[in-house]
């Protein structure tokens, strides 16, 4: 049974055709994108003759808009999976941890840029990026120990809640501990794509095509809990097994995204809302196009970040907030009117 | 004897010539890399107002072509351009100035972004009395001026010159500085603290607490501090607070309250510590008589 059987035609030709949509709006937004900076538009203009402003155009603001698409397509992808996994509409890619125990990450790293030469050693060859990704894959896996795998979805849940909150505490300790980390640990809460360079797009790059392709592979599984666990294992699915590369694939995701822009909101919640509203698709269908999603979603956050109040910049993690949040009020409230639930 | 004189003489000159001729310098940041730098910087950008107090003071501001938001001394910078916060400022806008050297802050998160780009970074963050002398060193050898040894000798004698002025009944008074109402307080090892303490004064939180330590208000009321310093922005709603009308300080309104500028200085570990000094012996003497 392949799973395109599952949908009529009309429905995958619609899911190409959105697939397609977001991926031109990117595209063209990322044209936009290109010209908008703190120096606007004439550093694309004198790119041609300019070495500095070829090197903003080339260096700075292309890699940062790529990098805010891959960095939504991946929290995009991510609430895919934690919605599709959890089977609950209100889930995120935080929702395992990985938030709490990236700003731990984060916060550790701070503390040790101000402490001893050897730990400043360490901590400058790990970076901000690297304790950021760490932080956030220790914190799922010791959600994980805590929920003793990955059988119970509403253990995994719990346990992932609590770890949050734990390792939230933890982090506060710490900047009570040394105050003077405060505010650069709020820059990564809030959430930034202003230091994304060309290594930080190819991880991301990376680490997204393969999420991707694992989740894809796997969404057969998400269909199937869709109809519940017991439906789900008398398809005959290695339930166990799929849902811990599931929750990999969830972990890495996030990880790498958060790693590279800081805690941004919102876009893994409501990328797949926003796609859910407009088409009807599998999992497999839903996965990829809440990445497109997500990517849009963030760059156009980005864009707007830089551009609002230029040459000043707002935190992304604001925008993205504001926007999705925003639109999707306005899609409960239109569905509600109609008498229908979202 | 004199001819050997002469003869040393002109080798160090024939030195210093061959010094400027190869005029390349390898600083040794906070960080404890070398940065090495082709010459010294004409066009640079700091991203801490210490910074760029200190680069001033050492009579290179015509260099500065940017700045953080929070940077607003002296007055000749003030019209440069702002380049966001030093933590995290607008990577495009530093590159389009075409810096030769950016300063900043340890804690800043563009160093290493700055430094894929090709700019030169230099990382200096002082926190102490030592470390403004240690920064003004740095930046003196950065910039290729001579002017740290004399400035630092200038505000180092003001800030005794200050502690002296000081009437003999002022001194020796236990003092609470308050950062924020949370309440964060400066202690002894602060750079306000060891402001304090050559200013005579008794600081109530003591070093081991560390520099900027969140006290429990109820500590403060134990304590029981002869004169309060905090800024007016934390400072409404003091005499309020459960059980602080029976402070010594409070209940003689012995609190200094400091506007926002004020505030700056005293803050700032910069070269800007003899006029901070200058504004708490002013307050200390007015309320002590």
């Amino acid at each position: 049974m392949s799973r395109a059987d599952l949908m009529p035609t009309h429905h995958r030709r619609r899911v190409w055709l959105v697939g397609l949509g977001l991926l031109g709006l990117g595209g063209a937004l990322a044209l936009f994108g290109l010209g908008i900076g703190s120096t606007g538009f004439q550093s694309l203009l004198a790119a041609r003759h300019d070495a500095v402003a070829l090197q903003i155009v080339w260096e700075i603001r292309l890699p940062r808009t790529l990098g805010a698409w891959l960095a939504g397509a991946l929290l995009g992808l991510a609430g895919a999976v934690a919605q599709g996994l959890f089977r609950n509409p209100l889930a995120d890619p935080y929702l395992l941890g990985s938030a709490s125990g990236a700003s731990l990450g984060v916060a550790v790293a701070l503390m040790l840029f101000g402490g001893s030469a050897a730990s400043m050693q360490w901590a400058m060859r790990l970076g901000l990026t690297g304790a950021a990704f760490v932080g956030a894959v220790c914190a799922v896996m010791l959600t994980l120990v805590l929920a003793r795998g990955v059988q119970q979805t509403l253990r995994l849940l719990l346990a992932g809640v609590i770890v949050g909150v734990v390792l939230g505490a933890a982090k506060d300790l710490i900047t009570i501990a040394s105050a003077d980390i405060l505010q650069a640990l709020q820059g990564f809460i809030l959430g930034s794509t202003g230091l994304v360079g060309w290594s930080a797009c190819a991880v991301m790059a990376a680490v997204g095509a393969a999420c991707l392709l694992l989740a894809w592979a796997l969404a057969p599984v998400l269909d199937g809990l869709a109809l519940g666990e017991a439906t789900a294992r008398s398809l005959g699915l290695p339930l166990g097994a799929m849902r811990a590369a599931l929750v990999a694939v969830l972990a890495l995701a996030t990880g790498a995204a958060v790693a590279q822009t800081g805690l941004i909101a919102f876009v893994g919640l409501a990328a797949p809302h926003l796609v859910r509203s407009v088409v009807k698709a599998t999992h497999a269908g839903l996965i990829v196009l809440s990445a497109a999603m997500g990517g849009l979603l963030l760059m156009a956050a980005d864009l707007l970040a830089r551009w609002l109040i230029a040459p000043q910049e707002l935190p992304v993690g604001v925008l993205t907030a504001v926007l999705g949040g925003s639109y999707l009020l306005w899609l409960m409230h239109r569905r509600s009117a109609r008498g229908g639930v979202a | 004897m004199t001819r050997h004189w002469i003869r040393s003489f002109s080798l160090a000159i024939g030195l210093g010539v061959f010094a400027l001729a190869a005029q390349a310098l390898d600083v040794v940041d906070e960080r404890g890399v070398t940065v090495s730098l082709p010459q010294p910087p004409q066009r640079i950008v700091t991203l801490l107002p210490s910074l760029t107090e200190g680069v001033c003071a050492l009579g290179a501001c015509g260099r500065l072509v940017g700045i953080d938001n929070y940077s607003n001394s002296p007055n000749a910078v003030l019209a440069l351009p702002r380049l966001g916060g030093g933590i995290d400022p607008n990577v495009e806008a530093i590159v389009a100035l075409r810096p030769d050297a950016v300063l900043l802050a340890k804690s800043s998160r563009v160093t290493q972004r700055l430094e894929a780009l090709g700019l030169k970074v230099v990382v200096l963050e002082p926190k102490s009395h030592a470390d403004v002398r240690r920064v003004l060193d740095k930046l003196d050898q950065v910039l290729g001026t001579h002017e740290a040894a004399n400035i630092w000798r200038t505000i180092d004698a003001s800030v005794s010159a200050a502690a002296q002025s000081l009437p003999a009944g002022a001194k020796g008074q236990r003092v609470y500085f308050e950062v924020n109402s949370a309440p964060y307080a400066a202690g002894e090892s602060s750079f306000i603290g060891e402001t304090l303490a050559r200013l005579g004064m008794k600081n109530i939180v003591p070093a081991s607490l560390g520099p900027f330590p969140k006290l429990n208000p109820e500590y403060v009321v134990r304590a029981n501090p002869d004169l309060i310093m905090v800024s007016v922005r934390s400072a409404a709603g003091m005499e309020q607070r459960p059980g602080w009308s029976g402070i010594r300080a409070v209940r003689e309104g012995r609190i200094c309250r400091f506007d926002a500028a004020q505030a700056d200085v005293l803050v700032r570990p910069g070269p800007r510590m003899d006029e901070a000094a200058r504004i708490m012996a002013r307050c200390i003497a007015e309320k002590a008589g």
